[in-house]
């Protein structure tokens, strides 16, 4: 029995105002538009789900004459194909919510770190920056923005390694704290959001808090875009409601053989069919960039998982022990026994691994290997083994 | 300074505000096993082996990367900590080259030891070793990819303290090594074989080219005559190697050591560090009267000390229109391996032929050194082979020679005499020192004003240090010194030598003489020096050198009798024909990459 799934369309709502949005922000005034912000309840919409409006207060706080606001357009987990929409789509929305972040924390430069694969979006997005600081310098904002490309390292989405990649480094994670917030690029207090979170501070310009918080459940408020792919009926890119569960999702977009859904991409939890009804979408349950990808029946969960690792093995920074070493553990370590040169129970052992790995790794990258491993071993451990 | 409240271990305590877990645990005696971490360089955090629990279980963090903050609550052993350490000590020994045994660093491999209070005796995960070959390109540094944990202490030592960066962290996920520019062959990249690296790589992955066997079948070779030379800063730092305290001075037990191990003529590098002194004083006081006197725009001031062999292969790589203001001397070990052949060989009448000449160096740059095809002036390789102080240390090992029991002896003559002068050579100011010590006499006919000849403003530690010193009342022929204001600068690591330079070229600076020394610390913090370092164990073997000077007969290079007797019997007069061609010489412009 199919509950009926609660789209919204306020990510690609064409008729949006941007430069009026921005002069209504400005008019209510700083700090009341950063309180509508926390209200509002958003939380980053890149996957780690850090609440958008107290990374901005804190941004804001440091006493620092020059600060930045960054763009993450990285979008590199397997997947996940959003921001390229958002991005080309609502083009003014992103570059706004950043000059609205700029204007809250005093900041007067930013940038658009852009995967090297959407580069043909440079053209656009470069002629919509120009409208748009024209614009802001009619109502007495400066904020200059550019683009930075990335070179296809996955871990350049992570933030303390796009920062350094942008600074011209190796793009590695560097130790928190210090947080971007207190020191980021340039050793400067800096934003760093994704792009659909932007988007998300505009739709609180127009809409207020009180409408925003209509939206999703209490733990996860607002809509959120979701990159549908694999064996589904429909796929593509979708505005739905959080708060969702996983067999509302599959309801919508299965292809009535679903086996299992990887909510968040490789780095995020893959989902039984048993667990449909009671997993939720969202920070209450499971939480998702944005990436879904279902499996039926036909699929090997053996062949998803050592898909998985050898992609990680590859995109690891190669920093830290537990990850550039733990993930080729785990590939090498399902493909022995696969191949029955070590026993069923040499799993086990690579799941105690998976433990260390998440608490272990410096950065999330390796804190998230363990997810994928741990949920497909844990629920489908005979075709991993047989 | 602000103080942070926290509980390790249930144990509360009170630690400056930026102390890192690490340090606050070491205070209370709780000890946190690091293989990253290195208390000369900046904190990298990747090898996560430090990890403790903060604030409960389920959230660990890198003791060494995370600052101490208020109301933390640390727990440095659980069941958690305890099986992600072992599992990435397993982790690592999947990668790493376990032929231990065969290993320099066997017994004294930061990785083997936390394997062994591990008891990671049998594999538990799958093997990911590679075959690769070392790199032996270099003459100085043997690279083994196969025992590299990527804990990238070479690279930052390379990069923070030496800024050279030859060494790099290249690829990323199971690609990840430690790498040179575009891979190429150590000998091939700007690296300046001082060796830092090695002193601080926790495993076997950096060592130094190792001619023991060489040195070997010399002193077995019967119709060979083997002479060694020590130089300034091995004797200080020999003795930790025998289990001593860092600080101990142990010149004598070395001599009687070589002796013991059939070396034919055990002299000392300090006699021709006194030498170096006279040549390059000479040369100082040239250059000022022709700027001075003469108004010759084209001598190129400040002049700089050559002494340092890794400090040379810089400058002839990041600064060669520099090149001009470096002494023409030859380095201490250089000298003497020219005059061996040539005034030795003649005073003691042997064929240079048949000489074999060995030095013991706190340096792995020396060996490159003495395979320049420059120095070979006396006819034949100046210096054969080159040994660290660690190869060294080998070798008394492998003759069974009891080091701590053994009499104290005295070098041989001739070239075996050493002043204060020349032992402070191996600390950062030493050399500006001992030529202050000199120069000041020569031009003024008296003592340089400092009490007990310490010239305290060129002394410690700091990266870059300047000091100025007025010559007044000076003899007849050095009129047009009166009154002149002699500034000196000192600066010793390559990163603060790059420094220095940048002020030199830019003109930000005015100095007329200028020490350089490649090392952390200078020759005392060598390359080729006993490992593990650190600064309290650089400062004790600082301390030890400038005791060895004050306990000397003579202080100053000038008063060295042997020095009087070779200028009279040999050499003639100071930067005279034969000086300049044994004692002198050029340098070579190196590309940038």
């Amino acid at each position: 029995m199919a509950t009926e799934l609660k789209r919204t369309e306020l990510i690609f709502k064409e008729d949006m105002d941007c430069p009026a949005l921005m002069k209504h922000v400005m008019k209510m005034g700083k700090d009341a538009y950063l309180q509508e912000l926390l209200d509002s309840g958003l939380k980053g919409r890149g996957g780690a789900g850090f609440p958008t409006g107290l990374k901005w207060k804190l941004v804001k706080e440091q006493e620092s004459e020059i600060k930045y606001v960054i763009c993450n357009a990285d979008e590199g987990e397997p997947g996940t194909f959003k921001d390229r929409e958002i991005l080309d789509r609502s083009t003014d929305k992103v570059i706004y919510g950043m000059a609205l972040a700029a204007y809250i924390v005093g900041a007067k430069e930013g940038f658009i770190y852009l995967r090297g694969e959407y580069k043909f979006l440079a053209t656009k997005l470069k002629l919509a920056i120009d409208r748009m600081e024209a614009q802001l310098r009619l109502l007495g904002v400066h904020f200059h923005l550019d683009l930075r490309f990335g070179s296809g390292a996955y871990i350049c989405g992570e933030e303390t390694s796009l920062l350094r990649s942008m600074e011209g480094h190796r793009g590695e994670p560097t130790n928190k704290p210090p947080y971007p917030v207190q020191s980021g690029y340039l050793g400067q207090p800096t934003v760093v959001n994704n792009v659909e979170t932007f988007v998300n501070t505009i739709i609180i310009a127009d809409i207020g808090s009180k409408e925003y918080i209509k939206l999703g459940t209490k733990a996860s408020q607002g809509s959120k875009l979701f990159s549908v792919s694999g064996d589904c009926c429909k796929e593509g890119i979708f505005e739905l409601e959080l708060g969702l569960t996983v067999q509302q999702f599959v309801d919508e977009f299965g292809d009535g053989d679903t086996k299992a859904v990887q909510v968040g991409g490789a780095s995020g939890f893959c989902v039984p069919r048993k667990e449909f009804p009671n997993t939720i979408i969202g920070y209450e349950g499971v939480p998702t960039g944005g990436s879904m990808k279902v499996f039926n029946s036909s699929r090997s969960m053996y062949n998803i998982l050592e898909n998985y690792l050898i992609f990680f093995e590859e995109e690891s920074c190669g920093q830290c022990t537990p990850c550039r070493v733990g993930t080729q553990q785990l590939l090498h370590g399902i493909q022995a026994v696969k191949r029955k040169e070590k026993p069923k129970t040499y799993l086990d052992e690579l799941l105690k691994l998976a433990h260390t790995m998440k608490y272990a790794s410096k950065c999330g990258l390796g804190r998230s290997v363990g997810n994928a491993f741990t949920s497909i071993i844990g629920n489908f451990r005979e075709e991993i083994v047989y | 300074m602000k103080k942070i409240n926290l509980t390790i271990n249930g144990v509360a305590l009170k630690v400056d505000e930026g102390t890192s877990i690490l340090n606050a645990a070491k205070s209370i005696n709780v000890h946190i096993p690091t293989l990253c971490h290195h208390e000369d360089l900046c904190i990298s955090g990747n090898c996560r082996i430090c990890v403790v629990e903060l604030n409960g279980p389920n959230n660990l963090v890198a003791a060494c990367a995370t600052p101490c903050a208020e109301k933390m609550n640390i727990t440095t052993n659980s069941h958690q900590i305890r099986q992600a350490r072992k599992h990435i000590l397993e982790l690592l020994l999947t990668e790493h080259n376990i032929n231990c045994i065969k290993c320099t660093h066997n017994n004294s491999c930061e990785l083997q030891k936390l394997a062994l209070e591990y008891r990671t005796d049998e594999e538990l995960f799958i093997s990911l070793r590679k075959n690769k070959k070392p790199d032996g390109s270099s003459p100085s540094i043997l690279r083994d990819e196969t025992k590299c944990i990527r804990c990238t202490r070479c690279v930052r030592t390379c990069s923070e303290l030496q800024g050279v960066n030859a060494l790099t962290m290249a690829g990323k996920g199971n690609k990840t090594i430690m790498s040179t520019f575009m891979d190429m062959p150590m000998n091939e990249v700007v690296c300046t074989n001082c060796g830092q690296c090695i002193n601080r790589c926790p495993t076997g992955a950096l060592v130094e080219k190792n001619y023991i066997e060489e040195v070997w079948d010399s002193i077995y070779d019967s119709s060979k005559h083997v002479v060694v030379q020590t130089a300034p800063a091995t004797r200080v730092a020999l003795g930790e190697l025998f289990n001593l305290r860092a600080g101990n001075s142990v010149t004598g037990r070395m001599v009687s050591s070589l002796r013991k191990m059939g070396f034919d003529s055990v002299l000392d590098t300090d006699f021709t560090a006194d030498l170096t002194i006279i040549e390059e004083g000479t040369e100082l006081l040239h250059r000022l009267k022709k700027a001075l006197v003469d108004g010759d725009k084209s001598v190129a001031l400040p002049m700089m000390t050559s002494c340092s062999p890794g400090w040379i292969k810089f400058i002839e790589h990041a600064f060669p229109e520099l090149l001009p203001n470096l002494s023409t001397c030859k380095s201490p070990q250089q000298m003497f391996g020219a005059l061996a052949k040539t005034f030795y060989a003649e005073k003691k009448g042997i064929d240079p032929k048949d000489m074999v000449s060995v030095s013991i160096m706190p340096c792995t740059a020396k060996k490159f050194e003495a395979n320049r095809p420059e120095m070979r002036d006396s006819g034949y390789k100046d210096v054969d082979y080159v040994l660290t102080t660690r190869e060294l240390s080998s070798m008394i090992r492998q003759s069974g020679i009891a080091v701590r029991t053994l009499e104290d002896e005295q070098y041989d003559s001739i070239m075996g005499q050493s002043t204060g002068a020349a032992v402070i050579f191996g600390v950062s100011g030493g050399v500006m020192e001992a030529a202050i010590r000199t120069v000041y006499e020569i031009v003024t006919g008296r003592e340089i004003p400092f009490d007990g000849l310490r010239v305290l403003p060129v002394r410690g530690m700091s990266g870059v240090k300047t000091a100025s010193l007025l010559i007044e009342n000076v003899k007849e022929e050095y009129k047009f010194l009166e009154g002149v204001e002699l500034k000196v600068g000192i600066a010793h690591g390559l990163a603060n030598a790059r420094k220095l330079m940048n002020a030199v070229r830019d003109k930000t600076i005015e100095l007329h003489f200028i020490e350089i020394m490649a090392c952390p610390g200078g020759c005392i913090g060598g390359g080729g020096q006993p490992i593990p370092t650190n600064i309290k164990i650089r400062t004790a073997r600082t301390d030890a050198t400038y005791r060895e000077d004050e306990g000397m007969k003579f202080r100053k290079s000038h008063e060295n009798p042997e020095v009087k007797a070779i200028y009279e019997e040999f050499l003639g007069e100071p930067n005279g024909h034969k000086s300049h061609k044994l004692l002198h010489t050029y340098y070579t412009e190196r590309k940038k990459y």
